[in-house]
């Protein structure tokens, strides 16, 4: 099939079709991070109740592997156990969308980096609260 | 899995990436089969008929390129391309003419930079001209260098990622001033401008065959009377001993061909591009928001238009462009090296970087190069789905949503 070389089929899916894209109302934890060097950025917002990751919404700027890691890792997170969640690697990332090119491979790295951020987020409100 | 919108639409390709490459016109491609069919021999072969036919067919080739830059036909070398021609004219003369300091625009193409970078390591004095925010010499700059000492001095006629197209009247006048030599590449413009060499004070000259309807691996170097280069590589006599190789007969052919098909149309084709160009410009200035537009508003290559969108990444663009049919390139580091070993493989445009545009913005640079065959209808297309593309990508950047966060919250 006609798509550019070398994404997967499956990064191009996610990439014209985004899962859980947007913002969330009272988010438990948000995680921002970006890459200077192609300037992608990353925000991943998590909705938790009883340590569960119920709901998982992101926004990015970014190329397309960047766009499909963030969605597929919504998908990933959703109904996951905070415990389970933190061991979600950049490998799983990335082998969940049928793999990445060598070049794109920090798409994924910055999606696992998201998800910790948001999760030390959480962390963070529910000590202060 | 739903890819149905990801698939290349077969009934619309809509090609706005000439700078690229062009598609050769089908009067080449006839030239070049039948040469191909010709039963012709080495043009080295001069002593029998079928080495004779091969010759004469170059020497017809050679003066369709001689005539395009008004110069004499003994004066032009065919290589592989403009990179060939490029290497030839710096490091060729260079070689040949030790003594001399080089000097070359900081918006050069990969094969002019990445020869700066060698020759410089190698103990050449090396300087990069500046640029002008919209990508103009800065004369000042220019100037300052090639007072100092005798010096080849490389400046493209037009930028291809940003369209901007030099004033060289007053390039040339300080370089000639300070006996300096000048190398123009006119890949970018060929067919868009007269070009005499001899009246325009350029000593050397680059000229690329598909990037002028023609085919892909030939291009041709013009060099003056007075000027010695050394050839890049060791062989037999072809081309005056300056490209030793048996040549690319039907490349050549086609590659004259293409040339005598500029000199003639090269008003229409201004008149035509300027049109779609201004359209396509008006356009999107209207319809896209946050939209900057990159190199000189006016001194610009017809039917280039070079942009970037606040909150918005070009990459994605373009795959979105790409998925709607729709083909044309962009300055973004991540579009920049798709098949690299990694990450550090990754570069913004050096052009855009030179400008003065930040890295972060650079990742959303587009640049729409129109062709000959481009038409108006192409130009609607393009424009009646841009706004949705950007609409789709800004609703996803988190840059964007902090921007309105601001805005809300300023206006209370």
């Amino acid at each position: 099939m006609d798509k550019p070389f070398p994404y997967s089929d499956l990064v191009m899916d996610h990439f014209a079709n985004p899962r859980n894209m947007g913002d969330m109302e009272n988010p438990s934890g948000v995680g921002n991070v970006g890459n200077p060097v192609c300037g992608d950025m990353m925000r991943l917002y998590l909705k938790i109740e009883n340590d569960v990751i119920v709901d998982a919404r992101f926004k990015t700027f970014g190329c397309g592997a960047a766009i499909a890691s963030s969605s597929i890792l919504t998908e990933m997170l959703k109904g996951k156990k905070i415990e389970d969640a933190l061991k979600i690697s950049n490998e799983a990332v990335a082998e969940a969308l049928g793999g990445l090119p060598p070049t794109k491979i920090h798409c994924s790295v910055l999606a696992e980096d998201a998800l910790k951020a948001a999760l030390a987020d959480f962390k963070k409100r529910s000590e202060s609260k | 899995m739903n890819l149905d919108n990801v698939m290349v639409k077969k009934d619309r390709l809509i090609f706005f990436d000439n700078m690229n490459t062009t598609f050769p016109d089908p009067e080449v491609v006839k030239l070049m089969n039948d040469v191909l069919a010709s039963r012709l021999g080495n043009p080295s072969s001069h002593v029998h008929s079928a080495g004779i036919a091969a010759g004469r067919i170059i020497d017809e080739a050679r003066e369709k390129v001689s005539a395009l830059v008004n110069a004499s036909p003994e004066s032009i070398i065919f290589t592989s391309g403009a990179t060939e021609s490029n290497n030839l004219a710096i490091t060729g003369f260079l070689k040949a003419n030790p003594g001399y300091q080089l000097a070359v625009s900081a918006i050069e193409h990969f094969s002019i930079i990445n020869q700066f970078r060698l020759l410089q390591k190698e103990g050449i004095p090396a300087f990069l001209i500046d640029v002008e925010k919209n990508g103009s010499i800065n004369l000042n700059s220019l100037e300052e260098i090639v007072q100092k000492k005798q010096t080849l001095v490389s400046i493209s006629y037009a930028n291809p990622e940003i369209g901007t197209i030099q004033d060289l009247n007053s390039i040339a006048e300080i370089c000639s001033r300070h006996g300096g030599i000048l190398h123009c590449d006119c890949t970018a413009a060929a067919g868009f401008s007269e070009i005499d060499v001899a009246g325009m004070g350029i000593d050397l000259l680059t000229l690329s065959a598909h990037n002028m309807y023609g085919p892909a691996g030939v291009g041709a170097l013009y060099a003056g009377k007075n000027i010695n280069i050394s050839p890049l590589f060791a062989g037999g006599n072809q081309e005056d001993g300056k490209r030793p190789g048996t040549e690319n007969i039907p490349g050549i052919a086609g590659m004259g061909e293409a040339c005598r098909m500029a000199g003639e149309n090269f008003g229409k084709w201004q008149k035509h591009l300027a049109a779609l160009g201004d359209r396509l410009w008006q356009d999107l200035a209207d319809s896209i928001p946050f939209i900057h537009f990159t190199g000189h508003p006016e001194r610009r290559l017809p039917g280039h238009v070079s942009f970037w969108v606040e909150h918005v990444e070009g990459e994605s663009l373009l795959l979105l462009l790409n998925m709607n049919g729709v083909m044309a390139s962009s300055g973004s580091a991540c579009s920049s090296n798709l098949k690299g070993k990694d990450e550090s493989d990754l570069a913004a445009s050096h052009v855009l970087t030179a400008v003065g545009v930040p890295t972060d913005i650079c990742a959303g640079s587009i640049t729409f190069s129109l062709g000959k065959y481009n038409t108006e209808a192409e130009v609607d297309y393009v424009v009646s789905i841009m706004p949705g593309i950007v609409e789709k990508l800004l609703a996803m950047s988190p840059s964007y949503e902090d921007y309105k966060k601001s805005k809300e919250s300023f206006h209370g």
